[in-house]
């Protein structure tokens, strides 16, 4: 890890790819829109073990009850399906047993119902709300830490970054058509917990550099500081990984979907501390005076 | 920073002690007897059932709002005040005056006032009114007459749900006050909610009305269970209010199931009254608004207890019995979320958890060993401390492990070696340019200290508002990642450094490969 990579002569390159790709991750978000799961778009959900039934057998049997939009899919081991039913007008509780009931009599074999979960349409546009109402929340507090620790430059490329990811992780999740629930939006939080992390690792040392090389323009001292801390960039993302990969594909079907989006943010998260928030820094023209400034402020 | 006095390393090591002991404590056979503290598995992973329930307090207002008629009118005479054009709204009523001013003094005394009380909480009255024009005005409830109706509807509604579920019998139900209108109700080991479902969706309203031989005022027309349409009088002789048990029994003469109820003093004295003027008529029994059964009276009934058969199944009369027992809702139940997870998809849970918990922990382990060697086994030591740890923390808490909260551990022990990381890197790079390695360690672990602060703080941040807002399991998993936040930072500061502190000190200044 001892030699110097270049990287400051790829940040034009980067950042015109950064822009290209979270500028489309916005398109696909709002012309294709995310796939909401019942959490956020109201619905139920069944997730049944059956001695492998085909899936049309399910599906012909959920037709003739005109329940409206009815999603049956393969879900982990052969036999397990998932059932999703869209959210009808009326709010009656009596869907359930009746799709439990049709199912049991019309398919002729042992059925376990694993898991249901209904949710009403004003709980669903609440958890929608408190989710996006979440993830603003904890760019907020990023942006406000680190401007008490930083100064106001590193403050918005920290966020600018933050932002990159998020959108691109659930552009990502929108050209892929994943579904987006509530462990999905604890995964956003936990992505924007870990690329912060790496961001203010590289921030520290590029702060803890411009004092030191105050000949060095801040586009070297980007570099340098990147170079700097790069085997611990590298090695924690690869800690982070293995875990995650784990999860990935021993933690079962419910984690899945959890697991691959912080798979994502933490790749989408790394590349961008080195690619984002370092070069992002020169657009404001940081230097070391921009230290400086700070300290008589506290000083005076 | 790599000297410690003793004093420093007891208290360090009392700590980890301390702590990591708990986390025995849920390995355990048999509950310890002298801590009885463990995790406990959230539904996700035992299985069980969550509901959320919403109460509709819109008609219980409207009939508050009828019962204000009566006396609101007589109020009126007994000042004599004249009003004209009187209606009765949706939630409001309505009339003609002219004497506003003298209405207004009476409808806002707080002596003794009957139609409008003054509530003390609040420092405000029960309902207000509003000149719709000049001459005429409405009556509505306040603010807080609404609040005072809705808050008093929630409770007893709360206790009612207490009762009908600890009457089924389930283990260790939870339930809840969420917000200002919803009941948080879990189930733990509840497979098939239906019957709760079922037995929680009927207020169970019951009365017992004279059936009319005409459709003269103040009858109404009902259908009972067998399709039968009877004329019932709106007047009711006796409410469920008035009972004090209701047993499931089985009919000696027809072996049919009934439902026998007993009457407190007061229930008994109208009930006799009303079945001794009446023998002969048939008495409507009417249960949230459906007549159940209409049975002739044969003789007066004064015994204070009495039978209600109506073609039940003995399920059906003993889910009646419990829904008279524990008492009738005031308003109806919606359910508006609801998760059950079997008890089989909660024990794969665990295993897959578990499972992707201790591979990821081998990788991590050999990971750092192949790149930090001595060093990371160090960090290895400290990662095992660290899960101790958490796990000892969580139990301390008593806290609720979720699938995702699985996932959270997973997550800390992925991020937690980042602090020794950006540790060792640090010192790798003190190294290249000091002679002196202890010196080199030292200035390492001052430097690197303010990043790693910084650096978890941050993650700090987003658990602690994942924690705010998330719901169940995602609540699970903000707690673990918090926790192991700050056990990593514990571990990585004290237990790491003293032993990094021990292997440098020992070797003193022979070649160290970091």
């Amino acid at each position: 890890m001892n030699k110097t990579l270049n990287f400051s002569s790829k940040f034009k390159a980067a950042n015109t790819f950064s822009l290209l790709i979270f500028l489309s991750s916005i398109l696909f978000i709002l012309f294709k829109g995310l796939n909401y799961g019942i959490d956020f778009k109201g619905g139920t959900l069944i997730e049944l073990r059956t001695n492998n039934i085909d899936a049309s057998a399910i599906r012909s049997t959920l037709a003739k009850m005109d329940l409206g939009d009815v999603n049956v899919k393969k879900f982990g081991k052969d036999g397990d399906y998932l059932i999703k039913v869209e959210q009808k007008e009326s709010t009656d509780n009596t869907i359930i047993p009746l799709i439990k009931k049709e199912l049991t009599n019309n398919l002729n074999t042992e059925i376990n119902f694993r898991r249901v979960e209904n949710v009403g349409p004003k709980v669903s546009s609440e958890l929608l709300q408190s989710g996006i109402i979440a993830i603003s929340l904890s760019l907020a507090a990023m942006l406000f830490y680190i401007w008490i620790r930083f100064e106001w430059q590193f403050s918005v490329g920290s966020i600018i970054a933050l932002f990159h990811d998020v959108v691109i992780t659930l552009g990502i999740f929108s050209i892929l058509s994943l579904e987006i629930n509530l462990s999905i939006i604890a995964a956003v939080l936990t992505i924007v917990g870990y690329s912060m992390n790496d961001t203010v690792v590289i921030y520290d040392r590029i702060r803890e550099n411009l004092s030191k090389y105050n000949r060095l323009n801040i586009t070297e001292i980007a570099d340098l500081s990147i170079n700097d801390t790069l085997a611990r960039t590298i090695i924690t993302s690869v800690t982070t990984l293995l875990a995650l990969l784990s999860i990935f594909i021993l933690g079962g079907e419910i984690l899945r979907g959890f697991s691959f989006a912080m798979i994502l943010g933490v790749l989408i998260g790394t590349y961008s501390s080195i690619f984002v928030a370092a070069p992002i820094l020169k657009f404001f023209k940081v230097t070391y005076k921009t230290l400086e400034k700070k300290d008589e402020k506290i000083v005076p | 920073m790599l000297n410690f006095s003793k004093i420093n390393i007891l208290i360090i090591y009392l700590i980890f002690f301390f702590i990591a002991i708990f986390s025995t404590l849920n390995f355990q056979k048999k509950d310890s007897e002298f801590i009885k503290k463990k995790i406990n598995l959230g539904l996700d992973l035992q299985g069980g059932s969550y509901l959320l329930l919403e109460i509709n307090s819109d008609t219980l207002v409207q009939e508050k709002m009828q019962d204000k008629v009566i006396p609101l009118k007589k109020l009126l005479k007994e000042n004599k005040i004249n009003f004209t054009n009187f209606k009765i709204g949706n939630q409001t009523l309505s009339f003609n005056l002219r004497e506003i001013d003298k209405f207004d003094l009476i409808f806002y005394s707080k002596k003794d006032n009957l139609l409008n009380p003054y509530i003390d909480n609040y420092r405000s009255f029960e309902l207000e009114y509003k000149k719709i024009t000049n001459d005429r005005i409405e009556i509505l409830f306040s603010k807080f007459g609404l609040l005072t109706i809705n808050n008093s509807a929630l409770k007893q509604s709360i206790e009612i749900v207490r009762r009908r579920i600890d009457d089924v019998g389930t283990k260790e139900p939870t339930i809840l006050q969420r917000g200002e209108k919803r009941i948080l109700v879990e189930l733990p080991g509840l497979k098939d909610p239906e019957r709760i479902k079922a037995l929680l969706g009927k207020t169970a309203q019951l009365n017992f009305r004279l059936v009319s031989e005409n459709s003269e005022f103040g009858v109404e027309k009902l259908i009972s269970g067998n399709g039968e349409e009877l004329n019932v009088s709106k007047r009711i002789v006796m409410s469920g209010e008035n009972l004090i048990d209701a047993q499931p029994n089985i009919n000696n003469q027809n072996n049919e199931p009934t439902v026998s109820f007993t009457l407190d003093r007061l229930g008994a004295q109208k009930f006799g009254r009303s079945t001794t003027d009446n023998v002969g008529k048939r008495l409507a029994i009417v249960l949230d608004g459906e007549i159940v059964s209409a049975p002739s009276i044969n003789e007066p009934i004064t015994s204070g207890s009495g039978m209600i058969s109506g073609n039940f199944t003995f399920q059906e009369a003993t889910d009646l019995a419990l829904l008279l027992r524990s008492g009738a809702l005031p308003t109806p139940l919606l359910v508006v979320e609801e998760r059950t997870v079997g008890p089989d998809l909660g024990e794969d849970s665990i295993k897959s958890g578990v499972t992707s918990l201790i591979i990821g922990f081998i990788l991590v382990i050999f990971f750092m060993l192949y790149k930090y060697k001595i060093f990371g086994l160090i960090a290895n030591v400290a990662l095992i401390a660290n899960l101790l740890m958490l796990i000892g923390i969580l139990t301390i808490l008593e806290a609720t492990l979720t699938l995702p909260g699985i996932a959270g551990i997973i997550l800390t022990v992925g991020m937690a070696v980042d602090a020794n990381v950006l540790i060792f890197e640090r010192i790798k790079e003190e190294l290249k340019t000091e002679k002196s390695i202890i010196h080199a360690f030292d200035t390492g672990y001052s430097k690197a200290k303010i990043t790693v602060l910084d650096a978890n703080i941050t993650t700090l941040i987003a658990a602690i508002i994942l924690f705010s807002f998330g719901s169940g399991p995602v609540k699970g998993f903000a707690i673990t990642l918090g926790i192991g936040i700050i056990t990593t930072l514990f571990t990585a500061y004290f237990l790491a450094r003293h032993l990094t502190s021990i292997v440098v000190l020992n070797t003193k200044n022979k070649e160290i490969n970091i």
